[in-house]
């Protein structure tokens, strides 16, 4: 720091800008960053609750990953499955984010791909269950692109505000839900869908077992997307040109990109990507259809791909974490029989150190000096 | 700088330390005061059962169940620690992930307390074939094929037939006293009730068709409206739906839908100096409407439980389709309001008496009319799944036999008197 000139009166504290941190010295800051999180929120569990937070603790790692061997690969599985969910909807997010594309629509991208797969469910049962997959998959991916599809072609014709025009898309999605919902009600009246194709016997166009694993086609198709996405924006053309845009569109257009193209191309396939999360949910997890069936990942997903500064290897490991303390939490809360609230605040204290260590690893404080030291 | 940022690790570290420490001296007690209870404990310590509820101690519907079993487990000498409770798990696949967990945990039977939770608990049933599981109120068990796969309802269409005399015997004294105003009948000069429901489905029909042949068995000349939610539970839609029905000149607010929404909304009536008063369902309603609730129709579900626990607990096999009214004390009507008709409690005695005694039959040929037809025929079990019922007759012996083929009930004929406002 070159402070040759002192004031009479620096501020106690000031903050600049860090130019770098080493890579050890950040990853240092973000785990001193969690610790210090589950240290705050033990002295509040214990102040508002008096249960110890080591068993706090202790009880939300079971709640991810069971607590007992006849539970252990069973929850764990189901951590992994939401865990895949998460991370695909944030792949999906990552190209429209780092385009600076507020793409806050994933949640309507999710639900209309999840309608597509619940419909070809319903209706094409009788195609051979190779057939009905690609349909299910193609018609999802569709589905979730015209949903993305539609605000980008408004942003690029009239220069709409993209993140209304998402988030409203997202009330439409919600409403058609709702309707094929009624359509599709199982029983009649009962405003549910039910398991789709129940029975031992039916089961069309459910993710068939791979290895007996019932979530490992979910794995496998994820973790597809994510290396395929992570090396599209990392070495593709399509992916510089969509940084470039990201950082500054005056400098893309005088590079000669085309803007409006890249933002269509680049919102299908992020609403593609989306409603593929919403095929992968319905055929291969829930087997159902409602309007929870996003349950706001959609929105949690965007925290996922930017705490991840869309590296789609490390949005693996946040989504993972985020999924982790959401299974956690539920099992606090029934464990110590305390509001699920209280475990939604564990959470959000433990996000809140996470997403506030960026502050120290992108900025410093700088103390003022003591006069004599100053002198 | 470096020197703060270490004090204050230091001080986490040990706030951190100190409150651990506080907090396993504090389990230790909690586990010493498990242990004192198991001691008194008859049950086999190993038994363990697993209970998905929709809502918690905060919805009544879900508080009864929970009241149910917690009764049911001391009666049979089982602990605390011994039953595992999923609360607010929605209609949806996380029915599904609570049930897998349950079976994690070692649970032998398995109890799911709402409707919209059969089709997981049924998925469930048939991925652990060595695990009970009980979708109470639901109506799928027997036509699945599953042996571990249960349903069970009590008849509590014979408490809301009971609730029914109680509003019956109100309206008549409004009768009486010329309290009934011209707007509150219809221009053929019936006197109107108003009915809250849920759902349209046969649960809901089989209910308030009850309450109406209650009120009718006072009064003859009466006719009922009924508006839907769409919900078990909205506080707010219910208040709606009361208020758009005292508005329509009702007199009885029926319900069957689990919150208080709509006795408040009829408390704030009479507060207001109208004439309208209200039946509930599963809790007793006076705390919130001292002066508009009469009673409320009830379901003890600790008859059920105990039952099903201890079959479960000595290794039997629960009944596929459990169901039991008056007769075994499984249903009940809360106590009455300061509202209520003179000589009510004498006559609703006489009415349970002659329900046990299997006398008075609620869903009586005589009593009610299909498009002006007595029904003679009236089927109960759908048998290719499109939900319209269309074998096994229910109508012989000169009643409707509900719940008698399956637990849950099926009685879904829109009888003369009754229009449903909303059902589209």
């Amino acid at each position: 720091m070159a402070a040759a000139v002192s004031h009479k009166k620096d501020p106690l504290i000031r903050i600049a800008r860090r130019d770098s941190m080493p890579l050890w010295k950040s990853v240092l800051v973000r785990v001193i960053a969690v610790i210090a999180s589950l240290l705050v929120a033990g002295i509040i569990i214990y102040l508002l609750t008096g249960a110890s937070p080591l068993n706090v603790y202790k009880s939300m790692l079971q709640g991810a990953f069971g607590n007992n061997s006849a539970n252990y690969s069973q929850k764990t599985w189901q951590t992994i499955r939401d865990t895949m969910m998460l991370l695909c909807i944030a792949v999906g997010l990552a190209p429209a984010f780092k385009m600076k594309f507020w793409n806050i629509g994933a949640e309507g991208q999710v639900l209309v791909g999840g309608i597509v797969t619940a419909a070809c469910m319903i209706y094409f049962k009788d195609l051979p269950p190779v057939l009905l997959f690609i349909v299910m998959f193609l018609g999802s991916l569709l589905a979730g692109a015209l949903w993305g599809l539609l605000p980008a072609v408004f942003k690029s014709k009239w220069n709409t505000n993209e993140t209304l025009f998402t988030l409203m898309m997202n009330y439409v999605a919600l409403q058609l839900t709702s309707f094929c919902v009624a359509k599709w009600e199982n029983p009649v009246g009962s405003n549910k869908v039910g398991i789709i194709n129940q029975g031992v016997e039916n089961q069309q166009g459910w993710f068939p077992a791979i290895f007996g694993q019932d979530y490992l086609l979910n794995v496998i198709l994820v973790m597809a997307v994510t290396v395929g996405m992570f090396f599209y924006l990392k070495y593709s053309k399509q992916g510089y040109e969509i940084s470039v845009i990201g950082d500054s569109q005056n400098t893309a257009r005088y590079a000669g990109i085309n803007v409006n193209k890249v933002i269509i191309r680049t919102m299908l396939i992020s609403g593609a990507v989306c409603g593929m999360a919403g095929f992968i949910t319905v055929a291969g997890s829930s087997h159902t259809i409602s309007t929870s069936t996003a349950g706001g990942k959609g929105f949690t997903a965007i925290i996922v791909a930017w705490l991840a500064k869309f590296n789609t290897f490390t949005m693996i490991l946040i989504a993972l974490l985020i999924t982790v303390l959401d299974k956690g939490a539920i099992q606090v809360a029934t464990e110590f029989n305390i509001s699920k609230d209280m475990s939604n605040m564990i959470t959000g204290i433990i996000l809140f150190f996470i997403i506030g260590s960026e502050f120290f690893i992108n900025y410093r404080l700088i103390f003022r000096k003591k006069e004599k030291e100053a002198a | 700088m470096k020197r703060i940022i270490a004090v204050l690790l230091a001080v986490l570290f040990v706030c951190g330390a100190l409150a651990a420490c506080g907090g396993n001296k504090n389990t230790a007690t909690k586990d010493e005061a498990k242990t004192a209870t198991e001691a008194n404990a008859t049950a086999d310590p190993n038994f363990k059962a697993g209970v998905v509820l929709v809502g918690d101690e905060n919805e009544g519907y879900t508080f009864a169940h929970m009241e149910g079993i917690k009764a049911a487990a001391k009666k049979l000498g089982i602990a605390d620690n011994q039953i595992i409770w999923k609360y607010n798990i929605p209609e949806d696949e996380q029915c599904k992930d609570a049930c897998d967990d349950l079976v994690g945990q070692g649970c032998k039977v398995i109890f799911t307390n709402s409707y919209g939770h059969q089709s997981y608990t049924q998925q469930a049933a048939t991925e652990y074939p060595n695990v009970q599981f009980v979708a109470m109120t639901g109506d799928t068990a027997k036509a699945s094929g599953l042996k571990n796969f249960k349903n069970a309802f009590t008849r509590v269409y014979e408490s809301r037939y009971v609730s029914g005399v109680v509003a019956g015997l109100k309206v008549k004294e409004l009768i009486d006293a010329g309290k009934i105003a011209d707007e509150n009948k219809d221009k053929d000069g019936n006197i109107k009730i108003g009915y809250v429901g849920a759902y349209p489905y046969a649960e809901v029909v089989s209910g308030y068709t009850a309450f109406y042949l209650g009120i009718k068995s006072i009064v003859e000349n009466v006719v009922m409206d009924v508006q839907y939610t769409n919900s078990w539970f909205d506080m707010v839609a219910e208040g709606a739906a009361a208020d758009a029905l005292m508005a329509r000149g009702c007199v009885i607010i029926g319900q069957h839908a689990d919150s208080t929404g709509a006795p408040s909304a009829v408390q704030k009536a009479i507060d207001s100096g109208k004439t309208v008063y209200s039946v509930g369902y599963n809790v007793d309603m006076l705390s919130v409407a001292p002066k508009a609730a009469l009673t409320s129709a009830t379901n003890t579900w600790e008859v059920y439980y105990e039952y099903a626990l201890g079959t479960a607990l000595s290794g039997g096999d629960i009944d596929t389709n459990w169901a039991e009214g008056y007769e075994k004390d499984a249903v009940a009507i809360t106590a009455l309001g300061e509202s209520c008709a003179e000589g009510t409690q004498a006559k609703v005695d006489e009415v349970i008496a002659a329900i046990k005694s299997g006398e008075l039959h609620v869903f009586d040929q005589k009593t009610f009319t299909v498009g002006g037809k007595t029904v003679e025929e009236a089927f109960a079990t759908d048998t290719n799944g499109d939900f319209k019922p269309d074998a096994d007759n229910a109508m012989f012996d000169g009643y409707y036999h509900e719940s008698y083929f399956q637990s849950a009930p099926s009685f879904q004929l829109r009888i003369d008197g009754i229009t449903e406002l909303n059902n589209n």
